[in-house]
């Protein structure tokens, strides 16, 4: 077999190609069709019908209408738990995005150890939640930890054991986790920005902040829409981390949605609630991508025109 | 402030887009800050894990210890964790392989059967599917286990492993695949080439550097992957690395060293794997975010 490189030519116009014998190809594409159908769609559709029902996860299913959503819709922990999953989306996205933004136009402007900074940075990434989690657990203990062997009072403190202090850990392991992946789409998108329109800028007698405001900011505009939306729907699904960090404690504290429908389902057997709060979690997913697509403004406009 | 000076000789490292942005020095603080954070867990885990556990107590925590020991990696594998390594590598390979295969099957009928509606409507659901987080479908994918009589055993972490790989694998690569000049198309037909052929004769060779990004990719999720595991099986036995961490951290306790070791034994495989094809995977994430 010949080792190429990927040609450059790109072919715009898919059709002809294929028209006329596309049903020979066509099925290849069935194995993974009905894959994707028997474990995605159909739990999909699934976990809407089990809403609908009374479920312990292992007798019979019985249906019982509204039954579980008029339970789960009563039960204080839902808009708590709701909450607490805001609470860790806003707050971990108003970490991360300066920061993100700020080591990424840094490291496209920046080549003598871009090379080296991309590898280090990659590493979190590469850590499983639970590995990264347990290792901040024991890091955070409040006598044999991070702030005994620094000699820094400040980290000393109780952070597992308080419930404002866990959100923050929370928060921090989150942005410790995915901030450097933040970073290198950032660093990505500034590097496209034509050079032109900086030079246009410093001849107009743009200041730094100027420039950065004015041309740096809109330009990537696009490119932080697409980082808040993976920011925003990928903190939905933080279970692995709160699982092991705090387990939603102390006391409820920092109990969100996922592991809410965790102890639901799989703790209390109540499959009924739990398959209510997916449903949840599926519809807000779907609204908060649907906003952030519409604070993007009308996709038509080119990013390389500038706004 | 404000004068041009695109005469000024090149400063050290910086690049002509630098010279434009003006490097900025809270950027770049914020850069190196950050690496330092980034770099203190994982420097405490290794160091922390050879030391004694009963010194633990009583050494500074961010020093590493006079007399390194492997006594802890020795408890970890007495511990059965090359039988969990087994489970993860059963579990990562046993669902990488046919997802990506049977994904890269699909990315080749819908760019070259781009007529048909019907492909055309799959490669629509699949773009839907991104949107599915497993968090969500994890009741009813456990129902199905269980009625397939799968449940507590390595197929059931397999089977949904699969199914949450193909949306973004089948994005990826029909992404690629699209980029083969259609003359080669023309060409292999001419020679009598059935697709099936030309699938691997021609695309598979065509794409390999993203077969490989995808299939670093999704082994990394799957290898970290823990919720499937956790909900889907119950036995010691099946346990996959994620799992056996959280046993071991029930299990040792207050023995930090022992937990340490851990950590970094099934850490290091993750990051050798790295070392070797990480060219691949950050050009590749970076080319399949740029499309």
């Amino acid at each position: 077999m010949t080792t190429l490189a990927p040609p450059a030519v790109r072919v715009k116009e898919p059709t002809a190609a294929g028209r006329g014998r596309s049903g020979s190809v066509a099925w290849m594409a069935l194995p993974a069709l009905l894959m994707f159908i028997a474990f995605g769609v159909i739990p999909l559709l699934g976990v809407l019908g089990l809403s609908f029902t009374t479920w312990d996860g292992l007798g019979t299913i019985h249906v019982t209408g509204l039954t579980s959503w008029k339970a789960e819709l009563k039960d204080p922990e839902l808009p708590h738990s709701l909450w607490v999953t805001f609470k860790i989306m806003i707050l971990s996205w108003l970490v991360q995005t300066p920061i993100s933004i700020l080591i990424g136009v840094f490291l496209a402007s920046f080549k003598r150890y871009r090379g080296l900074l991309a590898v280090l940075y990659f590493i979190p990434l590469l850590l499983s939640s639970v590995a990264i989690s347990i290792t901040y657990k024991a890091l955070l203990d409040p006598n044999f930890g991070l702030g005994t062997g620094l000699g820094i009072g400040f980290l000393n403190q109780d952070w597992l054991g308080s419930s404002t202090l866990a959100i923050w850990v929370l928060v921090f392991v989150v942005s410790w986790q995915y901030i450097p992946f933040h970073s290198l789409i950032y660093q990505g998108a500034v590097r496209q920005i034509p050079t032109s329109m900086l030079e246009a800028a410093q001849i107009d007698g743009a200041g730094r902040m100027r420039q950065f405001f004015s041309i740096t900011l809109p330009q990537i505009k696009y490119t932080i829409i697409t980082s808040s939306t993976l920011m925003v729907v990928g903190s939905l699904t933080f279970f692995d981390l709160i699982y092991v960090l705090t387990a939603g404690g102390p006391g409820d504290s920092t109990r969100a949605l996922a592991l809410e429908m965790y102890r639901k389902g799989f703790m209390a057997n109540l499959m009924g609630p739990a398959s209510a709060i997916a449903v949840i979690l599926v519809l807000v997913g779907l609204l908060l991508a649907q906003l952030l697509r519409r604070l993007g403004g009308r996709g038509d406009e080119s990013q390389l025109e500038g706004a | 402030m404000a004068a041009i000076d695109t005469s000024a000789p090149a400063r050290k490292g910086t690049t002509p887009l630098g010279r434009l942005l003006r490097l900025n020095w809270l950027g770049g603080s914020f850069a190196w800050l950050w690496l330092v954070v980034v770099m203190v867990p994982i420097y405490w885990i290794v160091i922390t894990s050879v030391k004694t556990s009963e010194n633990y107590f009583f050494t500074n925590s961010m020093l590493p210890p006079k007399e390194i020991t492997f006594e802890n990696y020795k408890l970890v594998f007495q511990n059965d964790i090359v039988h969990y390594f087994l489970n993860s590598v059963i579990v990562s390979v046993g669902a990488v392989v046919p997802a990506v295969g049977i994904s890269f099957m699909a990315a080749y009928a819908i760019v070259r059967g781009a007529g048909n509606r019907w492909l055309r409507a799959m490669n629509t659901l699949f773009l839907l599917g991104l949107a599915i987080p497993l968090q969500a479908v994890i009741i009813p994918v456990y129902l199905i286990i269980i009625r397939l009589k799968l449940y507590d055993t390595l197929l059931a972490i397999i089977l949904p492993s699969i199914a949450f790989a193909i949306p973004l694998s089948v994005l990826v690569l029909s992404n690629f695949v699209r980029d083969v000049p259609r003359e080669l198309f023309e060409s292999m037909r001419m020679d009598g080439a059935t697709e099936w052929g030309t699938l691997w004769r021609l695309a598979f060779p065509l794409t390999r550097p993203a077969l490989v990004t995808v299939t670093i990719y999704n082994a990394l999720g799957i290898w970290n992957g823990f919720l499937l595991p956790l909900v889907l099986t119950q036995s010691p036995d099946k346990r996959t690395i994620p799992l056996a961490l959280v046993s071991f951290q029930g299990q040792f306790q207050v023995n930090v060293p022992a937990i340490a070791a851990a950590v970094t034994l099934t850490t290091l495989p993750i990051l050798l794997l790295y070392a070797i094809g990480r060219r691949q995977l950050l050009s590749g994430l970076t080319a399949g975010f740029g499309k």
